[in-house]
């Protein structure tokens, strides 16, 4: 009775549908408006808890799957499903929503209830995106996605806001319609839209090679990797605080999702193939954009560089499984692609309070640059204190979530190349330099104007938020084993999966390349 | 498949929409001499009457089994039936947005409505030709009362202007169209699209007078269509034509041009389909490419959305050449689609044009989320779907088209439509930009009557909800061109 229930169309529909009702309350009351968004987005992560309860975490199989026909002639199911990947996702993606829901409590003072509504709506996609098993229902809740966050950016972002937008709908539109075309093509190879089909579809090497290009234009995009990173820095800058804790915490995972699900599997040989290239751009990710984070004036530019540093260290995790393979260490793989995994679930926690962090300095003194502060410490001890905890934890301090990932895939690198490895690490030195140096100038030191000098601490609401996220940082932290084991089963089958050839025989012989082949 | 063969009285009632639609338009015609000034709402509602009318003789003799008529010059097939549905569905909205417009600008007079009547017959009769002769008639009488339509407001230059160059550029396009014919003619001894058919089967017939033929005949249909390069009419009539005619323009005819595509490339030349499918594949992409690279640089969001109707045809023709009967249908549905969006998009240009001031430029849709928040929301849900984002029908349509060339192969012609696509975004999202981000210019409260507001958002949910349930339209699609 329990798994028979449809629990994850409930997790989808029931924000969009809370998000019209929000709507539908109108301008007139907003405190009625604010409490609906409120309450659909606890509900919705009330229910999504569901998942994890219900979850099977000793099998690699589709859980909660639901399936019924949409569009028989072209056999487009509506095909939903969650696995140990998929899943943590989900449930970061309702844990998040209930706090973008709060960020915007009491600033979002112009049309609050389109502002509830376009949240709850994008939350309601975006599980759509981690839980769908039909290609073209994962690209319509894809696509579908760029609307309500074009809006969130475009309604209540900063003063470039138009530009920052119309950057970021094209940008993330130029990479997907590539993949369209590419998963259409798999439909013609298998006969159907179903992604586990295209997982056990034999594909050439050609073609591989070409889907995967397709897909890389699209998750890259989405990571950001380098160099398709440049919408970022201007979609964060100028969306509201809740648009950036959405874009950080959950927007980004999407890419990194996508990789998983899609180009890992469906093209392990293409992805063994190239593989140099995408190590190639996260660890460029990971020194140069650090570099570049290390100079910037503007505390949310600053948070989204590191963002991208971060996000190139799971991509790392992704793609040197097939250097470990050569080295016959299935074991370094999966703890790569865990490690991977864990970064993404900790950086949506870490990255979301911190631009919380900067959205409350925001709310109070309307600027972003970091010349503007210093000493806030003084005047804001809980919020200082908070905002040290979240540095750390993006600097990877032990104890903290950041640190678990980081080491995970550090140690995998290791396995693969020690110099990937190095390379990699240098993350621990760039990050603690920029975040470091961040709290330095806006935290500590002697209170620097009179404005400063008038902030206030923390209200309740945002003692509530920056707390529960601070308490889930600590918590994987400290204890990270029941997140992995969910993830483990899934992830072991994965390397599995990729490790096996998908050329057909005939060609297998003469025009494979020798990385990621083993028996 | 069997064809009933049938008396007089059968063809009458095959032919009963075309009918109903007939005598509306002659009903009007009179009823508009006894009637005064003030007294011409009777006049809409009989119009009104008539469509419905005629959309439910549409649903009476419909039928999965095809009857012709007339000896053989007339068919009614599955196609015809949905076709002439949508067409008389589109038309229904034309007239209900445009009332208060052309109220207000004293051009609501019975001419208009006999003259939009003639035309939706004329496009019924192109819908079910089985002949070249009747596809030709039927084609004329839509193109003659549309001439006059875009010239219907006489005070106007360039309305005269757009006339003109629409009457000898759409005269140019018969002519080429009946030039083809001519030859398909001499080739084939017959009118029939069956007559044709069969010659193109036989191998005694000389090819090269049939592909002649065929040549002019496709360049018409790319005439009418707009496609490039023969679309140089379309931005200028949709800039000097009244907007009502402009809806109406873009929209209906659009779906009669497929049916005359269709009838013309499947059912007579189905045989040649490699020789017209690659000139259709230097059609699509000049267009899709021309449309939409040269609708970013309009000022004017009627000239805008008639370079988007270009590379809308662009798509229409991709579906066509992929061959295939999933290619046809699909071309077919992006039709249907592309009808109501037009419709949907230039309704509400009209419903925010106010009595003095018609909306031209795209400046003029500044703020219009605070002037007038719902129309605002259905713009940008009509933008969103003509750029071909879900869960818009807009997307679904797109979809299936690449799909259809996919299968036959052509994945570089895919790559190629997607590619265009990302730039056609960048224009549709401006105007959703400018709805949304930017502060109004005018703060004239838009008025609009409760009939446009039903329908608008009636044509909004319909984008919106055959987004999510593509399949029973698409089904009736697939039905017309059974395998």
């Amino acid at each position: 009775m329990l798994l028979e229930f449809p629990w994850l169309s409930l997790v989808i529909w029931l924000p969009i549908v809370g998000g019209i009702v929000a709507i539908a309350s109108g301008e007139q009351n907003v405190e009625l408006t604010k409490r609906i968004g409120l309450v659909y987005a606890v509900l919705t992560f009330v229910v999504s808890l569901v998942l994890w309860f219900g979850f099977d975490a000793t099998t690699a199989e589709m859980q909660f799957v639901e399936r019924s026909a949409w569009l028989p002639a072209l056999g487009v199911e509506y095909h939903l499903g969650i696995d140990g990947i998929s899943m943590p996702l989900i449930l970061l993606t309702t844990f998040i929503g209930i706090f973008v829901i709060i960020a915007g409590w009491d600033v979002i003072t112009h049309r609050p209830s389109h502002y509830m509504a376009a949240f709850l709506i994008m939350e309601g996609i975006m599980v759509g995106v981690f839980s769908a098993l039909d290609a073209i229902l994962f690209y319509f809740f894809w696509e579908a996605m760029l609307i309500p966050m074009f809006i969130i950016i475009g309604v209540w972002g900063g003063p470039n806001r138009v530009y920052a937008t119309i950057k970021f709908f094209l940008y993330t539109f130029f990479g997907s319609v590539f993949m369209l075309v590419a998963l259409i093509y798999l439909y013609f190879q298998t006969g159907s839209f179903d992604i586990l089909g295209f997982h056990a579809a034999p594909l050439g090497l050609t073609a591989q090679i070409l889907i995967f290009i397709a897909f890389l234009l699209a998750f890259a995009v989405k990571v950001p990797m380098f160099p398709v990173h440049t919408w970022l820095p201007d979609a964060h800058v100028e969306a509201p605080t809740g648009g950036s804790v959405i874009l950080a915490a959950i927007m980004l995972k999407i890419g990194g999702y996508g990789f998983l699900r899609f180009s890992l599997p469906i093209t392990p040989d293409a992805s063994a193939t190239l593989d140099w290239l995408i190590i190639a751009m996260s660890l460029i990710a990971v020194i140069y954009i650090g570099l570049v984070a290390l100079v910037q004036q503007d505390m949310k530019k600053l948070i989204a560089y590191s963002s991208i540093a971060h996000m190139g260290f799971v991509t790392l995790g992704f793609f040197i499984i097939f250097a470990i393979f050569q080295r016959a260490e299935t074991a370094g793989a999966v703890m790569g692609i865990e490690g991977g995994m864990v970064q993404m679930i900790s950086h949506g926690f870490i990255s979301g309070a911190l631009f919380l962090c900067v959205g409350v300095l925001y709310d109070r003194m309307h600027t972003r640059e970091i010349s503007a502060y210093g000493g806030v410490i003084n005047r804001m001890p809980w919020f200082g204190a908070f905002v040290v905890f979240f540095a750390m934890a993006n600097a990877g301090l032990p104890g903290t979530s950041g640190f678990v990932g980081e080491l995970m895939v550090i140690l995998a690198a290791f396995q693969a190349d020690f110099w990937f490895a190095f390379l990699a690490a240098t993350t621990l030195v760039l990050a603690a330099a920029f975040t470091l140096w961040l709290v330095k100038r806006v935290i500590f030191g002697e209170v620097g104007n009179e404005q400063v000098a008038k902030l206030e601490d923390l209200n309740r609401r945002e003692t509530l938020n920056l707390g529960v996220l601070a308490a889930a940082t600590l918590a994987i932290g400290l204890w990270p084993k029941p997140l992995i084991q969910v993830m483990e089963p899934t992830i072991v089958h994965l390397v599995q999966q990729v490790q096996v050839s998908k050329l057909p025989t005939v060609d297998a012989v003469d025009t494979v390349p020798v990385a990621g082949l083993q028996p | 498949m069997t064809t009933l063969t049938p008396s007089l009285t059968s063809s009458m009632i095959a032919i009963l929409p075309e009918l109903v639609i007939l005598v509306t338009a002659c009903t009007v015609l009179i009823a508009d001499l006894y009637t005064r000034d003030d007294q011409k709402q009777s006049n809409h509602n009989l119009t009104i009457i008539g469509l419905v009318l005629a959309l439910m003789a549409v649903g009476v003799v419909g039928g999965s089994v095809p009857t012709e008529a007339f000896s053989q010059s007339f068919i009614r097939d599955p196609m015809s039936d949905l076709l002439k549905g949508a067409i008389l569905v589109v038309s229904l909205l034309t007239f209900i947005y445009a009332k208060d417009y052309m109220r207000d600008r004293e051009m609501w007079v019975g001419e208009y409505h006999v003259l939009l009547l003639f035309a939706v017959l004329g496009m019924l009769i192109m819908v079910s030709a089985n002949g070249f002769l009747t596809l030709y008639l039927g084609l004329e009488l839509l193109s003659l009362c549309l001439y006059a339509l875009v010239a219907f407001d006489r005070d106007s230059k360039q309305g005269a202007e757009a006339a003109m160059k629409y009457f000898v550029l759409g005269a140019l396009g018969s002519g080429m169209l009946l030039y083809g014919i001519s030859m398909l003619y001499g080739a084939s001894g017959g009118f029939a699209f069956a007559d044709v058919a069969a010659a193109v089967a036989n191998d005694g017939v000389n090819d090269k007078i049939l592909v002649f033929g065929l040549v002019f005949a496709l360049i018409g249909i790319a005439f009418k269509f707009g496609a490039v390069p023969f679309h140089m009419w379309l931005p200028d009539v949709y800039q000097g034509a009244p907007t009502p005619i402009v809806l109406f323009l873009s929209s209906a005819p659009k779906i009669a041009a497929f049916a005359m595509a269709a009838r013309i490339l499947i059912e007579a030349l189905g045989g040649l389909q490699s020789d017209w499918g690659d000139i259709l594949v230097i059609l699509s992409v000049l267009s899709l490419a021309l449309g939409n690279v040269v609708a970013i640089a309009q000022t004017n969001i009627k000239r805008m959305l008639a370079y988007s109707t270009i590379s809308h045809v662009g798509f229409i023709f991709l579906g066509l050449l992929a061959g295939s009967e999933q290619g046809y249908a699909s071309a077919m549905f992006y039709s249907v689609v592309y009808a109501l969006m037009s419709a949907g998009a230039f309704g509400v240009l009209l419903m925010i044009s106010s009595k003095g001031q018609d909306v031209q430029e795209l400046d003029d849709l500044k703020g219009l989320s605070d002037r007038a928040p719902w129309l605002a929301a259905m713009m940008a849900l009509m933008m969103f779907s003509m750029a071909g984002v879900p869960p818009m029908v807009g997307f679904v349509a797109k979809l299936l088209v690449l799909e259809a060339i996919i299968a036959q192969g052509m994945v570089w012609l895919a790559i190629v439509a997607v590619a265009f696509s990302i730039i056609g975004a960048f224009y549709y999202l401006r105007v959703v930009k400018l709805i949304y981000f930017d502060k109004p210019t005018n703060e004239v409260p838009v008025t609009t009557n409760a009939s446009a507001r039903v329908a608008i958002t009636v044509n909004g949910a319909a984008i919106l909800l055959l987004g999510m349930y593509p399949a029973t339209l698409f089904t009736l699609c697939q039905q017309a061109f059974p395998s």
